[in-house]
């Protein structure tokens, strides 16, 4: 009996697994890297001097965050590619983020409803993550997490202020909420990359996730006097690379640099 | 925004430092706004292990108008400076 052919399937194996968890890797480091470069275009715009710090600090950790996401999804590719090839040199049907990321800053209200519900599932992704079977990915998020604490408080502060606040901060929290509601199928709408993960104990079970984000949101949304919208499942597709045309603009921003000047180093 | 927010004075405890110093004010909307900004405007270098905030309108000051008054009168009584007593050599760590 040959040895090879079975390992030749062991490698063939360890290709799909290593496949598979770069894509993974790369779609929550894109999350955060779309997230961040958002929230940074608010500096210099926000409506309060400290606020603009305030946006400006979550935009930081959260390109922290992508930074070491990409740089490890890069080695797993094993192109050659580092984190500021993948963030600068890849056009939009190759970035990976949840489409809610995307979704324009609108006014501040509108900027704090899309943070709260990305804070709210990075909050609970990260503190799963934190016990993957992946060390390296473990490490990467246990930093995350606590940062994440951070950007919860202070988007879950504006949301119950907003909602609970004038009449009119009131109506527009809740008009951004039904805007943005349909893209929180996404987050977890598991496909055969979460699947994956999940069987080989990296990524934790998105349906166990979704009822904890669920009870969270529902307690926030209680005392910011809003009303949750109605289920919508249809799921939008950015972590396949199917994106709202927003995405597209905002890159051609981010990239503008790269993209004109190769290399440009300063 | 700003005309509505009340000021807050903000006071950071250092990593070796034994004592709250005052480091500057914000505007905030209420005190858990403060210390947010207060963390996002003076511990972004991490400065600092715990905040104090305190609304500026409750700090009660001295009148620069009274410094005379107040302060005047100590300058002339330097026998309360510890300088005039010798130590004893026993005496360690004073």
């Amino acid at each position: 009996m040959s040895a090879s052919p079975t390992a030749a399937t062991d490698d063939d194996r360890e290709r799909t697994r290593r496949e598979a968890l770069c894509r993974y890797v790369l779609r929550l480091g894109d999350t955060s890297l779309v997230l961040g470069q958002r929230l940074s275009e608010w500096i210099g715009h926000a409506p309060e001097l400290e606020e603009d710090l305030g946006l400006a600090n979550l935009a930081l950790d959260l390109i922290g965050q992508a930074r070491l996401l990409l740089g490890y999804a890069g080695e797993l590719e094993g192109q050659g590619r580092d984190e500021d090839a993948l963030a600068f040199l890849r056009d939009a049907p190759e970035f990976t983020n949840l489409t809610l990321a995307e979704q324009p800053n609108g006014d501040f209200g509108r900027t704090i409803v899309r943070q709260w519900l990305l804070d709210c599932w990075q909050l609970e992704m990260y503190q799963a993550l934190a016990g993957s079977a992946d060390t390296r990915l473990a490490a990467i998020v246990s930093k995350a997490v606590k940062e994440t604490r951070y950007h919860y408080r202070f988007s879950s502060g504006w949301l119950v202020r907003l909602g609970d606040g004038t009449e009119e901060s009131h109506r527009r929290v809740q008009v951004a909420l039904d805007e943005l509601w349909r893209f929180t199928a996404e987050l977890f709408a598991p496909d055969e990359i979460d699947e994956s993960m999940q069987a080989a104990a990296i990524a934790p079970s998105l349906t166990e996730l979704a009822s904890r984000w669920s009870s969270r949101i529902d307690a926030d949304l209680a005392s910011a006097t809003l009303a949750r919208p109605a289920a919508q499942p249809y799921p939008w597709q950015g972590k396949r690379g199917v994106h709202t045309e927003h995405l597209g603009h905002m890159l051609g921003e981010m990239q503008h640099l790269q993209r004109t000047y190769p290399g440009a180093r300063w | 925004m700003s005309d509505d927010w009340p000021l807050f004075e903000v006071f950071i405890r250092s990593r070796s430092g034994l004592e709250h110093k005052h480091v500057g004010s914000l505007h905030a909307a209420d005190a858990r706004m403060a210390i947010e900004h207060a963390r996002d405007v003076y511990t972004r270098r991490s400065e600092g292990i715990s905040i104090w905030v305190a609304r500026s309108a409750d700090i009660v000051a001295s009148d620069p108008e009274e410094a005379e008054a107040l302060f005047e009168p100590a300058r002339d009584k330097v026998y309360r400076h510890p300088t005039f007593y010798s130590i004893p050599e026993e005496v360690k760590n004073l």
